[in-house]
């Protein structure tokens, strides 16, 4: 067990000490001075109070994993009905890069009911090898039958490290595997890199995107991560499929669920944020919610779509499946102009690939202006609308 | 039907910085508040009641402060309220957080129905109701946009699967992760929150738990480290104009048409 002593004796200005902690976590009662249980382990207090002052001591040692027992990066291939989502290709991409650092295979794994042409598919994105569960009680998305199956896999493969889209289905499947695992899951991570003894370097933004945090996983395997889609590169698909299908079932005991879908329905199509070539993002910066029409038109006029921030969801101006950011979606649109937003960290983690990134703010110094490639210091109720018309005007303009 | 909801403080606003020089974390403000999404669970929770009778009770972990969004609990509602406070817990990563918290619902226990919401405004990571549902064995569902019935022995609800809806009946006890907009919360009342003023918290230690061994808690209890904080990076290549409206309205359109994101006006 790992815990933090406070030596007071070594510690002469027990309220600047106390000040260090971010959490507010160190109590001072006269002489003494403790944690209290908002302690988060950071040990900063030790990194920067004085000599001595505070220590963290691990009196049981840390649990040992064999390494070298563990090989290969798998991914989970998310699909509906036996499309595969595409974030299962870029995971597939950045699976190569990471399994060429030790010298590892790639593998795939998929769940479903008649996806055999999926899992061939999958052969032609850089799988090596491609791990099918392919059973009628699979058909539908179900946690507990899923993770059986999940677990089962890893069980079977023995992977190092485990990637996992984050979409719906990923952001509930991939915490179960990892508590039946009894190992480390990062979720949302924006880079992954692979260090030569195997351990996943995982880095996500943390504390709402205001700052970045590198995570490791070092006394455990497998090592799992999700990934955002539009975050990874997509490779480029391999006319020849160079991988081998393996099929496996689950018993039927494995396969008995507390849940039982009743029906589905299809959501009507919706051009969603995540598709868009551009966006148009609002922001506080938009006085009142009749004002979103100038950006509508704009979006209209350049093929794209409406987007916001956090806050216009939360006053009910926007649908929320028009959010931008780390609570909504992550966007990689070729341009996106971004209208009176602040760009606080949590929406710029959203949106940081997109191509061209334009901002326009009346704050010279609102942090937007360090993300946006073009910054506008100007009124965005003087320049969309006059963009606007500026645009339709050129497109009547036959020669 | 015996409800708990799992709710959490989570800090007013999410303005920290890292010091680029010494790497120490600052943080703004220390004030708190209830992790907005948790509301909804908790609305969902007091309707439910509302319908077929029973108890609200509310759980969180944190430091001995945390008790303030069970006090705010109580005044939204809820009847009995749990604090699971202890330095060992301390410095936990999600698999540990859930670990804990599913040793706290087995003390707290037995509930028919325990609700989550989506995630945290802190943490971002909307793991926690997963592993807590795997931790107690429980049959679970996120993305719940409504209950459509609840009886003893199972509800239905609809479940959203981003391209579609799934409506999805569950066996009781079962563990929900509801979306926002589910139910639109209400205000805490001041009338209740008197009438509840001297209802006590239960607070839970290490020593209360099924599991004391303190290896599976707090830091100790956690795989995953982490190793640094850094600030986040900015793009480099980067201009900024300034001008009055129409010269800045003409730069833009100049650079918006090298794009060929229109046709005509050749």
């Amino acid at each position: 067990m790992a815990k933090l002593i406070f030596h007071p004796e070594h510690i002469p200005d027990k309220a600047a000490f106390a000040a260090l902690c971010p959490f507010g976590a160190i109590e001072v009662h006269g002489d003494a001075i403790e944690p209290t249980a908002g302690c988060k382990m950071c040990g900063l207090c030790v990194k920067k109070g004085p000599a001595g002052a505070a220590e963290m001591v691990q009196d049981a040692p840390a649990p040992r994993v064999d390494k070298s027992a563990w090989r290969g990066i798998l991914v989970y291939a998310d699909h509906v009905e036996g499309a595969l989502h595409p974030v299962t290709f870029e995971l597939l991409g950045k699976a190569r890069e990471l399994a060429a650092e030790i010298g590892h295979p790639v593998y795939a794994l998929l769940l479903g009911d008649g996806v055999s042409a999926a899992a061939e598919e999958l052969t032609h994105w850089g799988a090596d090898r491609v791990l099918v569960y392919d059973q009628p009680p699979l058909r539908d998305f179900r946690l507990d039958v899923y993770t059986a199956a999940f677990a089962d896999a890893v069980e079977h493969l023995r992977p190092t490290a485990i990637l996992v889209g984050a979409t719906t289905v990923g952001r509930q499947l991939a915490p179960r595997v990892a508590a039946r695992l009894h190992t480390g899951l990062t979720a949302d991570c924006t880079v992954l890199r692979m260090e030569k003894n195997t351990d996943l370097v995982q880095i996500r933004p943390a504390f709402g995107g205001n700052i970045m945090a590198q995570i490791v996983t070092p006394n455990h395997r497998p090592q799992m991560a999700t990934v955002r889609y539009k975050v990874m590169d997509a490779p480029t698909r391999q006319p020849q499929g160079s991988g081998t299908v393996e099929s496996r079932a689950l018993p039927p005991e494995k396969l008995q669920s507390g849940v039982t879908v009743l029906s589905v329905t299809p959501k009507p199509a919706e051009a969603g944020i995540e598709n868009a070539d551009v966006l148009v993002v609002a922001g506080r910066g938009l006085r009142k919610e009749s004002d979103l029409q100038l950006l509508r038109d704009l979006a209209e006029e350049l093929g794209g779509q409406l987007a916001c921030t956090r806050p216009l969801v939360e006053c009910g101006w926007v649908e929320a499946r028009r959010q931008v950011g780390l609570s909504g979606r992550t966007v990689r649109p070729r341009l996106l102009i971004a209208c009176g937003v602040s760009g606080a960290i949590q929406f710029v983690a959203g949106m940081n690939h997109a191509g061209t990134i334009i901002a326009i703010n009346k704050d010279e110094n609102a942090p937007i202006f360090k993300t946006a490639h073009v910054g506008l210091v100007g009124d965005l109720y003087e320049i969309v609308p006059a963009l606007t018309q500026a645009i339709r005007a050129d497109k009547e303009a036959r020669p | 039907m015996e409800i708990l909801v799992c709710i959490k403080q989570v800090p007013e606003s999410n303005k920290v910085e890292v010091d680029p020089v010494t790497g120490v974390l600052n943080r703004n403000s220390a004030a708190s508040k209830m992790n907005p999404y948790d509301l909804y669970a908790l609305e969902t929770a007091l309707r439910l009641r509302q319908e077929l009778g029973g108890r609200v009770s509310v759980m969180t972990m944190g430091p001995p402060q945390a008790e303030a969004v069970i006090r705010e609990a109580y005044a939204m509602g809820a009847d009995d309220g749990w604090l699971i406070t202890d330095r060992r817990f301390g410095g936990a990563d999600v698999l540990a957080t859930s670990y804990t918290l599913s040793q706290g619902i087995r003390r707290a226990g037995p509930f028919d129905l325990i609700l989550c919401g989506k995630q945290t405004t802190d943490g971002d990571t909307a793991q926690v109701g997963s592993e807590i549902s795997e931790a107690l064995s429980l049959p679970a569902l996120a993305g719940v946009l409504r209950i459509l019935s609840a009886e003893a022995e199972a509800v239905t609800v609809e479940m959203d699967l981003t391209d579609k809806v799934e409506t999805v009946r569950v066996s009781l006890p079962c563990l929900l992760s509801v979306e926002k907009d589910i139910a639109q919360p209400r205000l805490p009342s001041y009338v209740r929150k008197q009438a509840m003023k001297d209802t006590p918290i239960h607070r839970l230690t290490l020593a209360d738990m099924e599991d004391t061994d303190p290896a599976h808690y707090g830091l100790s209890g956690s795989p995953t480290q982490v190793q640094r904080i850094f600030p986040p990076e900015s793009n480099h290549k980067q201009e900024k104009w300034t001008g009055d409206g129409p010269e800045l309205t003409g730069r833009l359109f100049r650079l918006l048409k090298e794009q060929k994101l229109w046709q005509g006006g050749r």
